[in-house]
């Protein structure tokens, strides 16, 4: 399995879809940490508490989040990576050939997984270093023990999230035949996850719970409960719902409103471990997801005839 | 016997690819598995490598079950398939260090070793050019290379010499008889051409709808089937009395007054007392080397 893990990562790091993918988010990353890090100078106060988590999770101007922007794009860059790696074999005719070589059927899409799942490593952890540099460069101090902390575990979520996308991918690439149905069933995943679900759940709870702006607030918290709901349903929404407790330590899963309804819920930053508590049922439902694409890839290709004709 | 296989079945969708098919190889034989399109070749390489399981019967490459031990055949046994395939911006030498990666053969020996075959199959000089800028000829040598890199006791070659020129199928022939008779390889390749394979095949078997028609020597089964005459300046006379004949099996006229007739053997007097009595100059008489076609039909009425 080693040598198909260092073919398909070499594979991978050579493509010119690999370069023009990881290149956009290098340079947004780039662009929203530097005008995070001149937020910091304008606010000194800032900088206090956390100043590397906010890096992540700020936006600063029109810009989205680094987080955000990682939850929306990077998806796209994981499911490219996987969308032709079986049928691209079939279409080239190197499958009975790889297959004849005194190799498990399984660690030739084992081997491919992880190929791919290492690229999305190289690119997050490039992505985390490179906005080290950054703050290290402009704060003059390094990040902190619970701060350090924190960035493992986001880097490990992450990779989780692009995992997910990386195994609905490699399905996409065992369920289709081409290459090109297979491409266009990803990008549709991809556009109905981050965004069309989204609408859809907002039109939804306007229709099942109808709110007014002087609506009562319990109206307004089931509104709010539906909609959520109906986003679990989203790898994005739960990866972003798993990520926020970890990048912001004061976060208690409870939406804004919530907090405006109880007042008196304190506002200081938990201790790492129950932010690991209030998004560990998002983190599971991602694990779970990730492992059912991946299954699904598995068994569908182990079962399949390898005939090309 | 380093193939053993009996009774074997396969079924794809309601259809019987394999109905039933006996098949035996000795070491370092040259076996040409032949048969028109469709006749269940493939299927048969197919599921010797333990790439698809047979609906029935029993299988033995090496001395291994390749549905239960396919690693074991896999290690042993080097196949190209027939539409050989390559990753394409990868070099000639990359495509077959990955091979020799997934085989397990150390850096240094594999060097060695891809070296030499891309010697063998000629491709020396483009080791490094990305496999996208071959031609079909050089990735048929490349998919021979291949097999070689792995040095197998058994080589199994669909089709090896499909869409090449007569010179590089020749080539690739005398190949395979060079490594048969110098590194001691058995090898079992198909091809729907006999006369192409002929010359190297220690042994064919012919196959039709799944199953063995005939299997023997080539020359045993190229016994001559009759004869072919042409004659020139042929009467329509001659012409209506040469197809009245019984041991004429078929009369053309491939040019006016030029006859070419194909006949039995007995009929060969017949048709020299009716040249003489009509006229026409007998140009040629000569054995009629059977085509694969004629032969598997020759058996297939049997
Ligand atoms: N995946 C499949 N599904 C259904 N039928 C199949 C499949 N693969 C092969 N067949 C059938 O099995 C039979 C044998 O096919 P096979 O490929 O073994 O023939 P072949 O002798 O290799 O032919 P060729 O000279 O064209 O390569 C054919 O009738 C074919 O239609
Ligand atoms: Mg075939």
């Amino acid at each position: 399995m080693r040598a198909i893990f260092w073919k398909e990562l070499a594979d991978h790091l050579g493509s010119r879809r690999f370069f023009i993918l990881s290149l956009i988010i290098l340079v947004v990353a780039g662009t929203s940490v530097y005008l995070g890090i001149q937020g910091f100078q304008e606010n000194p106060a800032a900088a206090r508490d956390f100043p590397y988590l906010r890096l992540f999770t700020t936006a600063p101007g029109a810009l989205p989040s680094f987080l955000s922007f990682l939850a929306f794009f990077g998806p796209l860059l994981a499911v490219l990576l996987g969308f032709d790696a079986v049928n691209s074999e079939f279409t080239r005719g190197t499958v009975s050939r790889v297959l004849a070589q005194p190799i498990f059927r399984d660690a030739w899409i084992n081997g491919k997984f992880l190929a791919g799942l290492g690229t999305l490593a190289i690119v997050v952890v490039s992505i985390v270093l490179l906005i080290f540099g950054l703050g290290l460069y402009a704060l003059g101090f390094p990040p902190d023990g619970p701060e350090l902390a924190r960035l493992g575990v986001f880097l490990v979520l992450a990779l989780l999230y692009l995992g997910f996308w990386l195994a609905l991918g490699i399905l996409y690439s065992v369920l289709f035949r081409s290459t090109a149905s297979s491409a266009l069933a990803a990008v549709a995943t991809w556009l109905f996850f981050t965004l069309f679900l989204y609408m859809i759940a907002g039109v939804v709870a306007d229709q099942v719970v109808p709110v007014r702006a002087d609506s009562p607030a319990e109206a307004w918290l089931k509104h709010e409960n539906l909609r959520d709901f109906i986003l679990r349903f989203s790898p994005v929404a739960l990866f972003e719902e798993a990520t926020l407790p970890i990048l912001v330590p004061s976060y208690r899963g409870l939406s804004l409103l919530a907090l405006l309804m109880q007042p008196g819920v304190p506002t200081n930053p938990l201790p790492l471990g129950q932010s690991l508590l209030v998004g560990w049922p998002q983190l599971v439902g991602l694990l779970a997801l990730t492992s059912v694409c991946f299954a699904a890839a598995y068994l569908v290709f182990m079962r399949r005839e390898i005939r090309t004709s | 016997m380093i193939v053993e296989a009996k009774g074997l079945r396969k079924q794809y969708n309601g259809v019987w690819a394999l109905d039933g098919l006996d098949l035996a190889i000795e070491e370092r034989e040259i076996y040409g598995l032949l048969g028109p399109n469709g006749s269940g070749k493939t299927t048969t390489i197919l599921i010797l490598l333990g790439l698809t399981e047979p609906s029935a019967g029993e299988v033995r490459v090496c001395g291994h079950d390749p549905v239960r031990e396919p690693l074991a055949v896999k290690r042993l046994v080097g196949y190209m398939p027939e539409k050989v395939g390559f990753y394409e911006e990868l070099s000639a030498f990359e495509n077959l260090r990955f091979i020799t990666r997934l085989n397990g053969i150390p850096e240094g020996e594999a060097r060695q070793r891809i070296l030499e075959a891309l010697e063998q199959v000629g491709l020396k000089d483009v080791a490094h050019r990305p496999v996208a800028t071959f031609s079909h000829g050089m990735r048929q040598r490349l998919g021979l290379a291949d097999v070689l890199v792995k040095k197998p006791r058994l080589a199994i070659l669909d089709e090896p010499t499909s869409g090449i020129d007569p010179e590089g199928a020749a080539q690739i022939l005398d190949l395979i008889r060079l490594l048969r008779d110098e590194a001691g390889m058995t090898v079992l390749l198909s091809s729907h051409l006999l006369h192409q394979v002929q010359r190297v095949c220690d042994r064919v078997g012919i196959l039709h709808r799944g199953r063995m028609v005939a299997e023997g020597r080539v020359a045993e089964l190229t016994a001559p089937g009759g004869f072919v005459a042409v004659l020139a300046q042929a009467s329509p006379i001659l012409r209506a009395r040469l197809e009245a004949a019984e041991w004429a099996l078929a009369v053309e006229e491939p040019r006016p007054g030029e006859l070419q007739v194909t006949l039995a053997e007995e009929g060969r007097p017949e048709l020299l007392r009716f040249a003489a009595e009509e006229g026409a100059l007998l140009l040629e008489l000569r054995p009629k080397e059977p085509t694969l076609e004629e032969i598997y039909l020759r058996y297939f009425r049997e």
